[in-house]
């Protein structure tokens, strides 16, 4: 025990007692309080375990840069893994549990490992764990690695807003520079946003006791902040710049209270200002890790904003003149200080859980707790995510901002300015983009070299538990580079980032090479400087709102007949229709195809116009199947090659006339292939003889297909010859359908005759209707995406994406003429003629076929050659179904030389199981094609 | 987020655009003899400069084609201007 609460200090409500406990324990606190503050308060002082050789650890700092005390929160129903006790704000019943500890942070099983400690040094798990294998230790080393547990429920409307928003001027820090400059820049007419992670103003000004500008802290502070409001500018507290992105984008992530989710501001800045302040470093010395070695920083913020004196008798190690008031006020509030200069002896902290004394030159001085002040170091992280440069300061022994990009500022202590009147100078002029004035430091500091030759245990990284001797061994083996250092080492990772932990480390690689700091240079800083929860970036961007669906006009109308929904390709589609095994659904639907007639909704079917004197030289260039012979009113297949001589995608293409054509792309491609048309119209082409227009959504299209199909049509009266000679197979015709426009494509998906209708989608429920009525005397069915899936599969009819890939070609699906014949350049004719093009070996598409009474073959399977020592993959399988028509399993598949051993057995191979199939062309269905054209 | 400034629409988010290419290149004309090497470095061989560069971009909600100057280090925008020169 030796915290405690002092009275009269402290920005704490004192009226209200919260209760709350920590690995059991009951405790108390006030508002205003973070855990780490009430946990000092009532005398606990060691609040958690280190990662490696769970040591104790006390906290170092009184904010963001501890990463000692790390909590699993519960409150109510709400658990929340992981929190930090500084940065965390008590509320009244909270339980908190120390992370990676077991039974409690004070006693810990796991302690033991420290006796081990001389047996794992840096690099231990990478050298040890190697042979034979090691997913063989994973395991169990993950179980004993890792912070807090999740306990798996999830919390109720936990959702993050996302705000965007711009302004000309955002302030990180809402300490004395960034009030100041806040005031200057918003009195100017500028729209100012000042940030400040804590909920109260202020920054360091309660650190001293002391005034800004001849006026009490609190009345200065409430002063700008009144002013700041009256010119318009914008104050966000409890909220952290936690990024800074490209183009001036600042990621701040606002507090909502425990177990609610925060909230993230995007924020476009014209110009940034980095007021963050300076953190204290710590000093490297034998023991530094034991619980009640503090931060002198910490100690006055602990003392100014929480009414806690961290200790009674205090040992007060400082190498600089920041902390020459600290003793001072210290010693206000209630606390013994004695002051000791680090100078060249090496100090030795002595005592466990418990501190006793600091030896120094070699007396020993008894004391509960050590502060530590190894100079000021100015926090610079946003400043590095933002592409500003920094330099080392000789005078301040400091990195500190220089060279800048486009906009961005520092001011203040995070500029290395930390005389009070100075730095609100400095952030005046900042915030009007003038030149700082010149500032005589009065700040010393002696530089600090670590003893790299005691054989002293002195750590440098509290939470991973990096001792200077793990960085000698570091450099010994040549992990010289400050980038390979944190990674063999783990120094600055996890929650600290580097926020303590960097400059001890960058001075011991200093020492041990004989360099300066500034000759090794610190490691990259990235975002988030503190840790933000995945939720952030989620918001509401959740289940549909994620990847919203394209809706068909017809939705309703196949909900009312029963349509199960699936999402196809970007769509929302009917996958079947009603409640029965959908197995048996969608076999039923499959025959009733091919007996009468099927209903489907083929909306999402692609229909982009090219227009223009140009377009028929142009759909010739873009796709691979020679175009210009098509004639008015006529349909045909055609591929979209990639210039690889790729097939990107499949369509059919109707000549409406000369100089206007429709292209009827797959469902899922329509905006690929737009891109594509719009890519080569306007780089290449001359724009004005050639227009694009994707009128796939203004046009609702329903596709009747089967023996009944023209009988259905005849039926809905738009007075055209159905007769197979005046439509024939691959014709367009356009006709009225209740006075509104129709189209009509007689184009085949299915292998039956079929005809696709297509009416403004206005018109869509109309069309849907008296399709619906007409189909009941010729037994029409409604099927589904499903049941169209095997009907194409039987006839054959590729999917390009599911029965291609990356490497297929169009002549490995059967379309070899335009390569060897077409008369004019197109998309991809070159790769058509490479080696690997004209290669022996390629993938071509075959149809596989088992016996009757067998299961079918899954999809994916690999087709094998067994003949070589080792079974070689030659293929494997793209579609496969239960063929409803055939009565018996047919697949899709891309084989090796696949079209010169149609007949011959081939072995499938999946998960181990080897079975035999025969290869077959890729029709099962009509080979002759007769039925196309009845 | 980078914002990119479209001819025709003005500064938006990085993510409403695709990169196109680099600019200057020319399909080599397939109706002539064109060599391996040739079609390799049409397909596969891209400056891809530290500094400053010369791209195609589309703004995918207009449907713009332009062409950007911009830093690949720094990040910073010089200029777009729309391929169609004869709008001006």
């Amino acid at each position: 025990m030796s915290g405690f609460r002092v009275q009269n200090r402290g920005l704490i409500d004192r009226h209200k007692t919260l209760s709350f406990q920590f690995d059991g324990k009951s405790c108390t606190g006030h508002p205003g309080d973070t855990l780490a503050s009430a946990l000092l308060a009532n005398g606990i002082k060691i609040m958690g375990r280190s990662f490696k050789y769970h040591r104790p650890r006390g906290v170092w700092g009184a904010w963001f840069d501890d990463s000692n005390a790390i909590f699993n929160i519960s409150l109510g129903a709400i658990q929340l893994p992981n929190c930090p006790a500084a940065t965390t704000y008590l509320e009244d019943g909270m339980q908190a549990r120390s992370v990676n500890t077991f039974p409690s942070a004070r006693f810990d099983i796991k302690g033991v490992l420290d006796w081990f400690s001389p047996f794992l040094p840096a690099g231990f798990y990478y050298k040890t764990f190697m042979r034979p294998n090691w997913h063989l230790f994973e395991p169990t080393i993950r179980k004993m690695a890792g912070l807090g547990k999740l306990d798996g429920n999830i919390i109720e409307e936990y959702q993050s807003d996302q705000i965007h928003q711009s302004c000309d001027l955002l302030i990180v820090g809402a300490g004395p520079a960034g009030l100041a400059a806040a005031l200057s820049a918003s009195q100017k007419g500028s729209s100012v946003v000042l940030v400040d992670d804590h909920d109260i103003a202020g920054g360091s000004s309660y650190q001293q006791q002391s005034n800004i500008e001849n006026k009490p802290a609190s009345l200065w502070i409430r002063d700008q902040i009144a002013a700041i409001a009256g010119n318009g500018g914008r104050i966000l507290l409890s909220t952290t710049a936690y990024g800074i992105y490209d183009h001036n984008l600042v990621a701040l992530i606002q507090d909502s209270g425990f177990g609610h989710a925060p909230r993230l501001w995007r924020m476009r800045a014209k110009r940034i200002l980095i007021a963050t302040g300076a953190i204290d470093r710590q000093i490297t010395f034998a023991n530094n890790d034991r619980p009640g070695i503090m931060s002198a920083v910490g100690a006055l913020e602990f003392l100014g904003r929480y009414g806690v004196l961290v200790g009674k008798k205090i040992a007060l190690l400082s190498n600089n003149s920041h902390t020459q008031n600290t003793a001072n006020l210290l010693r206000e509030a209630g606390a013994e200080v004695e002051t000791f200069d680090t100078g060249d002896n090496s100090p030795v902290a002595i005592g466990g859980k418990k501190l006793r004394a600091l030896n120094i030159d070699g007396k020993s001085h008894s004391c509960d707790v050590i502060l530590a002040s190894g100079g000021l170091t100015p926090v610079v992280h946003l400043w590095r995510h933002g592409g500003g440069r920094l330099e080392w300061n000789e005078a301040i022994q400091a990195f500190i901002p220089a060279q800048a990009t486009t906009g961005m500022r520092a001011a203040g202590a995070a500029n290395g300015i930390y005389e009070l009147d100075e730095a609100l100078a400095d952030a005046r002029a900042a915030a009007l983009d003038q030149p700082s004035p010149k500032v005589q430091s009065a700040y010393q500091i002696k530089a600090l070299l670590p003893d790299i030759n005691s054989k002293k245990r002195q750590w440098i990284d509290f939470q991973h538990d990096v001792t200077v001797k793990d960085i000698e061994l570091a450099a010994r083996e040549n992990y010289s580079s400050v980038e390979h250092l944190k990674r063999y080492t783990t120094l600055g990772m996890a929650s600290d980032q580097g926020k303590t932990s960097n400059m001890a480390g960058l001075a011991v690689m200093a020492s041990l090479q004989n360099r300066t700091i500034s000759e090794v240079g610190t490691t990259t800083f990235r975002p988030p400087f503190v840790p933000v929860p995945f939720e952030l970036y989620r918001g509401v961007k959740r289940q549909q709102l994620f990847n919203p669906p394209k809706r068909l006009a017809l939705e309703a109308e196949h909900r009312n007949v029963g349509a199960a929904m699936g999402e196809y390709g970007g769509w929302l589609r009917p996958a079947w229709y009603g409640d029965d095994d959908p197995h048996n659904t969608i076999r039923k639907e499959v025959i009733s195809a091919r007996t009468h007639v099927a209903i489907i909704d083929a909306s999402p079917l692609g229909k982009i116009e090219i227009m223009g004197p140009d377009a028929e030289k142009f759909i010739n260039f873009v796709f691979y199947n020679t175009l210009t012979t098509l004639k008015p009113g006529k349909i045909r297949y055609a591929l979209m090659l990639s210039e690889r001589g790729i097939v990107y995608d499949d369509a059919v293409i109707t000549r409406v006339d000369q100089n206007r054509f429709i292209i009827s792309c797959s469902s899922s491609h329509v905006e690929g292939v737009n891109n594509a048309l719009e890519g080569w119209r306007q780089d290449g082409n001359d724009p004005d003889r050639i227009f694009v227009h994707d009128t796939t959504q203004n046009w609702a299209t329903i596709t009747l297909s089967g023996p009944k199909a023209g009988e259905l049509l005849s039926k809905l009266d738009m007075s055209i010859d159905l007769s197979p000679d005046a439509f024939p197979h691959m014709t367009f015709r356009q006709a009225d359908f209740l006075s509104v426009p129709a189209r009509i494509s007689r184009v085949s998906f299915t292998g039956d005759p079929s005809y696709e209708i297509s009416v403004p989608t206005l018109h869509a429920s109309a069309l849907w209707s008296a399709i619906a009525k007409a189909g009941k005397s010729v037994q029409a069915a409604f099927i589904g995406v499903e049941a169209l899936s095997i009907l194409r599969a039987e006839k054959g009819y590729i999917i390009v994406g599911k029965d291609t890939d990356g490497e297929t070609m169009p002549h490995d699906i059967g379309f070899s003429q335009p390569r060897l014949r077409k008369e004019s350049a197109f998309v991809g004719d070159r790769a058509l003629h490479t080696h690997a093009a004209n290669g022996q070996n390629r993938r071509q598409l075959v149809g596989l076929m088992v016996k009757g009474n067998e299961c079918k073959i899954v999809t994916g399977a690999h087709l094998i050659d067994q003949s070589g020592s080792k079974p070689r993959s030659i293929g494997y399988v793209t579609s496969s179904y239960d063929s409803p028509t055939l009565a018996h399993p047919i697949a899709l598949a891309l084989l090796e030389n696949g079209t010169a051993r149609i007949g011959e057995s081939v072995a499938v191979w999946n998960q181990g199981d080897i079975r035999q199939a025969t290869i077959a062309s890729a029709c099962f269905y009509d080979k002759g094609g007769g039925l196309l054209n009845a | 987020m980078q914002q990119f400034p479209c001819p025709f629409c003005g500064l938006r988010n990085e993510q409403e655009f695709h990169f196109a290419g680099e600019a200057g290149k020319t399909r080599p004309d397939t109706m002539k003899e064109v060599s391996a090497e040739q079609w390799s470095a049409y397909l596969n061989h891209y400056n891809n400069p530290m500094g400053k560069t010369c791209e195609i971009w589309v703004h995918l909600p207009c449907q713009e084609y332009f062409v950007m100057q911009r830093d690949t280090v720094t990040m910073e925008v010089f200029a777009s201007e729309q391929i169609r020169k004869d709008l001006k």
